[in-house]
């Protein structure tokens, strides 16, 4: 047993409803201290950090941290009195705290004692001294927007200029902004600001039932909609005690990796074209639009949101379904093996791919990475392998991994992920369970928090539901694994071209509305 | 070379014919007819994402490959709004994206229309107005036409700009 672990991270620690094995454990400043120091030592990741507005029950505010271990999730909650509503900052221990400490404090004024203070989801839409996550402002209150310049961090020295991209971008992408300062060519450093698509979903879940929310929850991320449905489901179901049947859990497992394989495709399709190859593009978009028009067909939906419903699934497959989807696999499997082979021969692709955006092992280790990015420098992480989950407790799952680090190694994960996720959808459709399409998920009590953890295409999707009275939500926190994954790109990025940011960029391929909540 | 050509080539063309069966009249081939013949090769969109889960942009990203084939319509998507004809706007309106919609909307040059694409960007979708959220973009731009759905699909986004350039004045 590892020295550094304190007792009450095992003996303070009470089960929670989750889909993973998860406990939750209260602690007071100094623990939350030697928590986080014991998390780090164990090797174990930050997954989340939120706040909650509990003053109507004991007068306190929280602020909980969801610890990622090789075997379980480990929430810690300290709570502080509304008066002195200041914790010990997590920020040098893991570098994600910073953006989340200051999102909490943005969204319910508890703010963590070191650090930077700059507002980060608040750009001036909301008064200073408001903190709308907070129970006494209402739910439809608004205010006008005031201007707030943004305090980049100035980069001053010879030959340095600065350039700035975003919110609204050249290409059809979500609104983020990039504040570059150059050498010439070279990038010295890249500051990157997110919160433009921040929609207040937390204070909006709050309004909804539990039966309700999963609609709310599957458009957190329109691109991962399947995981976080799923991660909101879990989290509902494993509270009330209900478990789909096999048939159903198997069918989400469809729809989740075709979600990563249309996300997937779609990517090595824009990696090649940014990279000037528009060949790559052409031929992967079409087989995305060949993958969404088959999803339309047999799931009701291209995109697949609201398929995962409390206790099951929205339709079941029609009969047709299964030969269907069998020739499907074949056929894109010898697409993307015929493609992939392609690729490798390019020169001018692989010159391109190869050492671009390089993050190394030891700097994705030192920032918390985790999911695709992650596994790509060396941090050999999936939940489906790490903790699965039913049914891929019973489906082996291949890790696709490398120590490379570059855009040549996001490429080559994302070609061997999407071949092992077509393996999977044959070994289920192979032998589909019977069992019913949905059962009814009762109203769970108030007060009852569950996790929900999924591992979404791009990484680790969780989602903290703690319920409310007569069939309400209390709070729910959702949270995408991009808010680790984006600071890896402003390292990624140092000393490659500015014409290579778009490229880069892209391989990382990160979200701003699951980030921006 | 060769394996790329014969990729090609065992591929095919695949925008024609349109392999969805469509009892509108509007079918993708009229669509793109009816837009040639009135903007000729120019009818330039610059999107601005005000909000949107990101589920609108991939129905758009669609537009641009080989079955919707949208830039052989004549229809580009352009980097500037100085270059733009047409706002296409997805999202309920964010408040930290309120000044940028307004801003792109005031930087393009007259005549000018805007499309709101999606349930949130039509109407409010499921976000509702809240301290973060205006709702739909009609609450801070003027809006010449909707395209509901959610994701509205490719296909209805090109009915949208075809109703739009019926609105054009003569």
């Amino acid at each position: 047993m590892n020295p550094m672990w304190p007792d009450f991270l095992d003996t303070g620690c009470a089960p929670l409803p989750s889909n993973v094995a998860a406990c939750r454990v209260q602690v007071d400043a100094a623990r939350w201290c030697e928590a986080a120091d014991a998390m780090r030592e164990a090797g174990a990741g930050l997954l989340s950090l939120w706040g909650s507005d509990d003053r109507d029950r004991d007068q306190c505010l929280r602020v909980h941290a969801a610890y990622l271990l090789r075997d379980r999730v480990v929430v810690v909650g300290h709570a502080m009195p509304a008066s002195q509503a200041i914790y010990p900052s997590l920020a040098t221990r893991f570098p994600v705290a910073g953006r989340l400490q200051r999102a909490t404090y943005d969204l319910l004024g508890i703010r963590a004692d070191a650090g930077d203070t700059r507002p980060w989801l608040r750009h001036g839409g909301w008064p200073e001294d408001v903190f709308p996550l907070r129970r006494d402002v209402a739910a439809t209150r608004t205010w006008p927007v005031t201007s707030s310049p943004y305090p980049f961090i100035p980069v001053s020295g010879d030959g340095v200029h600065e350039m700035t991209a975003g919110p609204v971008h050249a290409g059809t992408i979500e609104p983020g902004r990039f504040q570059l300062a150059v050498v010439g060519e070279k990038v010295l450093r890249l500051e990157v600001r997110l919160g433009y698509t921040h929609k207040g979903i937390a204070k909006r879940f709050e309004t909804l039932a539990q039966r309700d929310a999963h609609r709310l929850a599957a458009h957190i991320c329109g691109d991962s909609t399947v995981a976080f449905s799923w991660a909101y489901c879990a989290a509902l179901e494993s509270i009330t005690a209900s478990t789909p049947s096999p048939r159903a859990l198997v069918l989400r497992a469809l729809a989740l990796e075709r979600e990563r394989i249309a996300n997937h495709l779609g990517d090595l399709g824009g990696l090649a074209n940014d990279a000037g190859f528009a060949f790559g593009q052409t031929q992967f978009s079409s087989l995305k639009e060949q993958l969404l028009r088959h999803n339309a067909e047999l799931f009701g939906q291209r995109y697949l949101f609201d398929f995962v419903v409390p206790g099951g699934v929205a339709r079941d497959l029609p009969a047709r379904a299964l030969p269907d989807m069998l020739d499907e696999i074949a056929a894109l499997e010898h697409a993307v093996g015929d493609l992939r082979g392609i690729y490798a021969r390019h020169a001018g692709l692989q010159d391109r791919f190869l050492g671009a955006g390089r993050l190394t092992p030891a700097q994705a280790a030192a920032l918390g990475a985790i999911g695709l990015a992650g596994r790509a420098s060396g941090v050999a992480r999936d939940l489906r392998v790490d903790q699965p989950w039913s049914p891929y407790d019973h489906s082996s799952p291949v890790l696709a991994t490398s120590t490379e680090g570059d855009v040549a190694a996001r490429v080559q994960v994302r070609f061997e992920e999407t071949l092992e996720s077509l393996r999977l959808c044959r070994q289920w459709l192979q032998a589909l369970p019977a069992g019913e399409r949905v059962l009814d998920v009762p109203v769970a009590p108030a007060g009852q928090l569950g996790i929900g953890l999924i591992e979404g295409w791009r990484g680790p999707v969780m989602l903290a539901l703690e319920t409310g009275p007569a069939g309400g939500i209390r709070r729910c926190r959702a949270h995408d694994p991009s808010w680790q994954n984006w600071p890896l790109l402003e390292v990624a990025i140092l000393g490659n071209i500015v014409a290579d940011f778009p490229l880069i960029n892209k391989s990382f391929n990160l979200s701003y509305s699951g980030h921006d909540g | 070379m060769f394996d790329i050509l014969s990729r090609i080539r065992r591929t095919g063309r695949l925008s024609e014919p349109y392999p969805v069966p469509d009892t509108d009249e509007t079918t993708p081939t009229t669509i793109q007819r009816e837009l040639h013949a009135v903007f000729g090769r120019a009818l330039c969109i610059r999107h601005v994402d005000a909000g949107s889960c990101n589920g609108c942009e991939l129905e758009i990203h669609a537009l641009s490959n080989a079955y919707y084939n949208l830039q052989g319509a004549g229809i580009r998507f352009v980097a500037s709004p100085r270059h733009a004809d047409l706002l296409l706007v997805t999202g309920p309106v964010s408040v930290n994206m309120e000044d940028a919609l307004r801003q792109t909307y005031e930087a393009m040059p007259d005549p000018k229309w805007v499309l709101a694409v999606g349930d949130c960007a039509a109407r409010g979708g499921l976000f509702g107005a809240n301290y973060a959220t205006r709702g739909p973009v009609s609450a801070i731009i003027p809006v010449d036409a909707v395209v509901t759905g959610c994701p509205p699909e490719p296909l209805a986004i090109m009915r949208g700009v075809l109703q739009i350039t019926r609105k054009r004045p003569a």
